[in-house]
């Protein structure tokens, strides 16, 4: 029988199984940010421990950074953060892509564009959307400030080994559907647990068309199902994503290694302990309503209606989304008025997010009332970007073209949504006070944001002139 | 770390599903560098109001739930951000052993790691204590070596926990310790590596 590529993952990098025990498991790569390591290093340090893998460890500061006048922290305990990691990273010899870094950025956009990121690792971080860089074919899944501390020790992690489900999309998606609303289409229809104790594998037509971007965005919001990780099988679109990136072998040694990349896809003939069949053409561009993920509907839906509950506890959860949100029961999503844009985050600041965007900014104007942000999601992006003259169609129309960070996707620099204000945002969550106290978020695909910004209410993008640019 | 054997507190209720970390504790405090002091802001925005006065209708504000060590919560709890400072923000609170009938894996994780308790029961259990939660005098016992939960009057309940994790409380061992001293076969992995 075949494996999966999650088996064979798994299987490679056991060091130490035992009955009634999880396994000992290897992580071929970490990644490290300023929020959620200052107490692993506390801890290591307290203990006289050495970071095993300084070479498989990378670092660099995202969720803190200011977005405008960035080397002019005015916020002391931010600052205090951003310095304790670049204390902890000279003390235990860590390479740090510093605020002055041209490779600085999110943590999980710089990990693929500078190759670090590659098929057939383990990969964790102390972020929940790790989930990522499994669009590269890798086992990468977020974990706690514990296994971050047990992991610069070891260079292992105690792991049971999760269920696997496959997620297959069939079909091809229409003009203005994109990928954030393919795995916004997925969180409304199985709820925001369905992939709890497993590891999704993405896989059908529409993933094998999607670039590797489009893929990250997918396996990023695998953990708003619940799932720790999720992934897809490299192929040719790895490959050649990957080649001439900085931390890949070069010449002959990146065709070999290529070839064992690509034996690492799911066999023909694998079996999965759970299966899931989207067809492609039921899919819309997505709008968040309420406040988990998997309130979503299409664009041309409405907010559901209390007696429209399957039981008490979804009823529960709707209401009070609805009271958050200051929605009544049925309101049409198209209906829905906006006063801030945030295009950024892991899930959608890359050079293609920006230019699906651009294509519906250009010649446009941000609606008065509208303050619009867009965020790009490293250095290397922002520089990609201008040089294709993004930030000058963004800046023409009114949109605010700002420099790399995690920003308004939760709020921890000073890229906040005031209370009672509706954002329709790129990021991945909806929660309560995520984008700031009484915020109130709307996940949409980059396309649908800057239509949003540009009428300052919800329109489908299909309908909108230079849509048919967008795919 | 201390160990957790048995474990007799008060019960705080609170019926919500999907209770994510980022209001558990949020954003907003996650910027100092220590372990400790985080139970100020539990549930910050639920906690207060605008004013920063206890908003008195959140569950853990109200007269019955006050020293509650055990907190009762409903489905997919600690679902979101990875952040470790839910559980640290739990236990400095007060917090020792949270049940619910689901928990989010990372926060269930982070949990064991702190050497605090996540209970999975049944629905219907679960439904229970909610309901016995709100009596100001209702207490459970929690045994780790049993794997049991009982209250006085009778309820008894077994929950599922993994023999190693059990080992693991109630002995309060430091994971990495245990894992340095299998350097050698680390060492043989990283070896095949090459």
């Amino acid at each position: 029988m075949g494996k999966t590529i999650i088996d064979k993952l798994w299987d490679q990098h056991i060091v130490h199984r035992e009955e009634g025990k999880p396994d000992l498991l290897y992580i071929d790569l970490h990644l490290v940010h300023e929020v959620t390591s200052p107490q692993a290093f506390s801890g290591l340090r307290m203990k006289n421990r050495k970071v095993r893998r300084p070479d498989r460890t990378f670092a660099t500061v995202d969720h803190n950074v200011p977005t405008v006048n960035r080397f002019n922290i005015t916020d002391p305990v931010a600052n205090n953060q951003m310095e304790t990691l670049r204390q902890n990273c000279k003390e235990f010899g860590i390479t740090l892509a510093d605020i002055n870094s041209p490779e600085q950025g999110i943590v999980h956009v710089i990990g693929p564009e500078l190759g670090l990121t590659q098929p057939g690792m383990t990969i964790v971080c102390g972020d929940s959307h790790t989930s990522t860089h499994g669009a590269f074919g890798s086992i990468a899944f977020g974990i706690g400030t514990s296994e971050v501390e047990h992991t610069l020790a070891t260079q292992t992690l105690w792991q049971s080994k999760p269920k696997t489900l496959k997620v297959q999309v069939d079909g091809k998606l229409g003009t203005g559907v994109l990928a954030k609303d393919v795995i916004l289409y997925v969180l409304s229809k199985h709820g925001v647990n369905f992939g709890t104790g497993h590891i999704i594998e993405y896989c059908g037509e529409v993933i094998r068309d999607m670039t590797m971007e489009e893929r990250m965005t997918v396996c990023n919001m695998s953990i708003e199902g619940g799932a720790r990780a999720g992934l897809v099988s490299p192929d040719e679109t790895t490959i050649e994503y990957l080649r001439g990136r900085k931390y890949v072998p070069s010449g002959q040694e990146f065709e070999e290694t290529a070839e064992k990349w690509l034996a690492l896809a799911s066999d023909e003939d694998a079996t999965y302990d759970k299966e899931i069949y989207i067809d492609a053409s039921e899919i819309a561009p997505m709008v968040s309503w309420g406040t988990n993920p998997s309130q979503t509907a299409p664009v041309t839906g409405r907010v559901p209606f209390l007696n429209e509950c399957a039981n008490e506890n979804e009823r529960r959860s709707v209401e009070s989304a609805l009271a958050y949100m200051d929605f009544k029961e049925g309101q049409q999503i198209s209906d829905i008025k906006i006063q801030k844009v945030f295009i950024g985050s892991c899930t959608n600041s890359r050079l293609e997010d920006l230019r699906m965007a651009a294509e519906i900014a250009k010649g446009r104007k941000v609606a008065p009332g509208v303050q619009a942000i867009v965020v790009p999601g490293s250095q290397n992006v922002k520089v990609l970007a201008e040089a294709e003259g993004l930030d000058k169609i963004f800046l023409e129309a009114g949109f605010e073209w700002r420099e790399s960070g995690c920003s308004m996707c939760l709020s921890m620099n000073a890229d906040i949504v005031p209370a009672g204000e509706h954002c329709a945002s790129t990021s991945n969550r909806n929660f309560e006070g995520r984008q700031g106290a009484g915020s109130r978020t709307h996940l949409v695909s980059p396309a649908m944001a800057a239509a949003a910004a540009v009428n300052g209410y919800f329109v489908d993008v299909r309908k909108m002139e230079s849509a048919e640019a967008v795919h | 770390m201390a160990g957790l054997t048995t474990l007799r507190g008060k019960v705080a209720g609170m019926n919500r599903v999907n209770v994510d970390t980022d209001q558990i504790i949020p954003k907003q405090f996650l910027k100092r560098t220590e372990k400790t002091g985080f139970g100020q802001y539990l549930f910050y925005d639920w906690r207060f109001l605008a004013d920063g006065t206890p908003n008195p209708e959140f569950e853990l504000n109200r007269p019955e739930n006050q020293g509650a060590s055990i907190l009762v919560a409903n489905d997919n709890f600690g679902c979101g951000s990875s952040r470790e400072h839910a559980p640290w923000a739990l236990q400095d609170y007060g917090i020792q052993v949270v049940i619910a009938p689901s928990f989010a894996d990372i926060f269930h994780q982070n949990c064991l790691k702190n050497g605090m308790l996540p209970v999975v029961l049944k629905e219907e259990e679960v439904h229970y204590l909610l309901e016995k939660a709100k009596s100001a005098s209702y207490e459970l016992t929690v045994s780790v070596e049993d794997k049991t939960i009982k209250d006085a009057e009778g309820f008894q309940a077994e929950f599922p926990l993994s023999a190693y994790w059990q080992k693991m409380l109630i002995n309060g061992w430091d994971e990495i310790e245990l894992t340095l001293q299998m350097d050698d076969q680390i060492k043989r992995y990283e070896d095949s590596l090459i």
